[in-house]
């Protein structure tokens, strides 16, 4: 059974390429196959945060409007075998894609069977994102600790509730997972920024994980290679984490906590 | 951990917890109107427009939820008044205008 998912916000630049990109690595570490799709058509970014940015030939407009084939589209990972990427165009607009079309992209994924389908929505509550979502079984939704992401959060779990094929078709809903990207606990403490008890307070979904502001994403990203792929740092260990539950494991929530400094900071800071 | 952070408590007074509060009305409000039928933004709208006619009162003053009780659907309203101003308040233009409409009929025996 193929499982799709959606990676969601709303608001723009909270994480959800970096997420999306980790989220399917680890899922396909773990000996799953796995497809992630750029749904931001227009502004292609997967392909360098996965590293596969020039072996773009075709793309899901492309697949959509039947001019290539599954096979010539997808990019095969160069890290891992059972992991696939499928780039959104760069010259086209969201016009191109329709749900006719992306139904037929997602049939042929599932006679080729993959075990996971992870979209990558474009920001905003427009048609890119619905799109992105319409076809989704479970939402992982990326909410940054600030007001204006937790709102936007919100409102993409009200369209999850009325717009996805689930919702539609009277199916069991769209699972909601919730993902607070970019923790800042020293801010939290300090009560500059919300917490995670104050986010999953308002949006009332269960959590599936924090992943802490960290350097190493941004140099994950230079390098082309999903931070999860870090296994020192500690976004990739949250990332790392969030795959478990994702896939049922029961595991205690961490970097929710000023992380321990040296013996010196310790007794002075 | 500073001196200071250890005697104060995170949830009065920081600028997190008015970022709490703030959303969790506006969240609620969100919610209602997406829940509710197409209408109800609007008739919290026209039920704001009219009492701001009569009493000085903010935008949020105004909540119109649908819920259900047992099988009759509950249409509730929620008009917070601001606390003691309401006496004070000088009349809006408006609602003067309709009271001198008013008493001219009462004289003019309509
Ligand atoms: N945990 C993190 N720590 C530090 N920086 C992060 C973290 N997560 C994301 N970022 C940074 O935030 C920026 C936006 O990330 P990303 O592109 O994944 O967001 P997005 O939601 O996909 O954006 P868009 O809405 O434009 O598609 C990037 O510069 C990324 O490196
Ligand atoms: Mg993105």
């Amino acid at each position: 059974m193929t499982k799709t998912i959606v990676v969601t916000s709303g608001k723009g630049g909270v994480g959800k390429t970096t997420t999306s990109a980790s989220i399917a690595t680890g899922l396909a570490r773990r000996g799953f196959k796995t497809v992630v799709i750029d749904f931001d058509v227009g502004l292609r970014n997967l392909d360098l945060i996965m590293g596969c940015e020039r072996r773009v030939v075709y793309d899901l407009v492309n697949l959509v409007n039947q001019e290539s084939s599954l096979h010539q589209t997808l990019i095969k990972d160069k890290r891992l075998d059972n992991l696939y990427i499928l780039p959104a165009s760069q010259t086209r607009d969201k016009d191109a894609l329709t749900i006719e079309g992306i139904a037929r992209v997602m049939h042929k994924l599932k006679k080729a069977e993959f075990d996971y389908i992870i979209c990558d929505s474009p920001a905003g509550i427009e048609k890119g994102a619905k799109m992105a979502l319409y076809f989704a079984d479970e939402a992982v939704v990326t909410t940054n600790p600030e007001v204006s992401s937790v709102r936007d959060s919100d409102r993409i779990l009200g369209i999850l509730q009325s717009e996805s094929k689930r919702s539609k078709m009277n199916e069991d809903p769209v699972k909601e997972h919730l993902l607070i990207t970019r923790y800042n606990p020293s801010r939290v403490k300090d009560g500059q920024m919300l917490s995670v008890d104050d986010i999953v307070d308002l949006l009332a979904i269960p959590l599936l994980g924090i992943i802490p502001e960290s350097p190493s994403v941004l140099e994950s990203s230079n390098a082309g290679k999903p931070v999860i792929l870090d296994e020192e740092s500690a976004a990739g260990q949250a990332y790392s984490d969030a795959i478990d539950r994702l896939l049922g494991e029961a595991k205690p929530h961490r970097f929710m906590e000023v992380q321990k400094k040296g013996i010196l900071s310790r007794l002075f800071g | 951990m500073g001196i200071f952070s250890f005697f104060r408590s995170r949830n009065d007074g920081t600028t997190a917890k008015v970022a709490k509060d703030r959303l969790q009305v506006l969240i609620a409000h969100e919610r209602s109107d997406r829940n509710g039928p197409d209408f109800l933004p609007m008739l919290r709208q026209d039920i704001l427009d009219v009492i701001k006619k009569y009493v000085d009162v903010g935008e949020d003053s105004v909540s119109v939820n649908l819920g259900q009780q047992d099988a009759c659907d509950v249409l509730e309203l929620n008009i917070t008044l601001p606390e003691d101003e309401v006496i004070k308040v000088e009349p809006s233009a408006e609602a003067k205008r309709r009271a001198a409409e008013r008493r001219a009929a009462v004289i003019s025996g309509r």
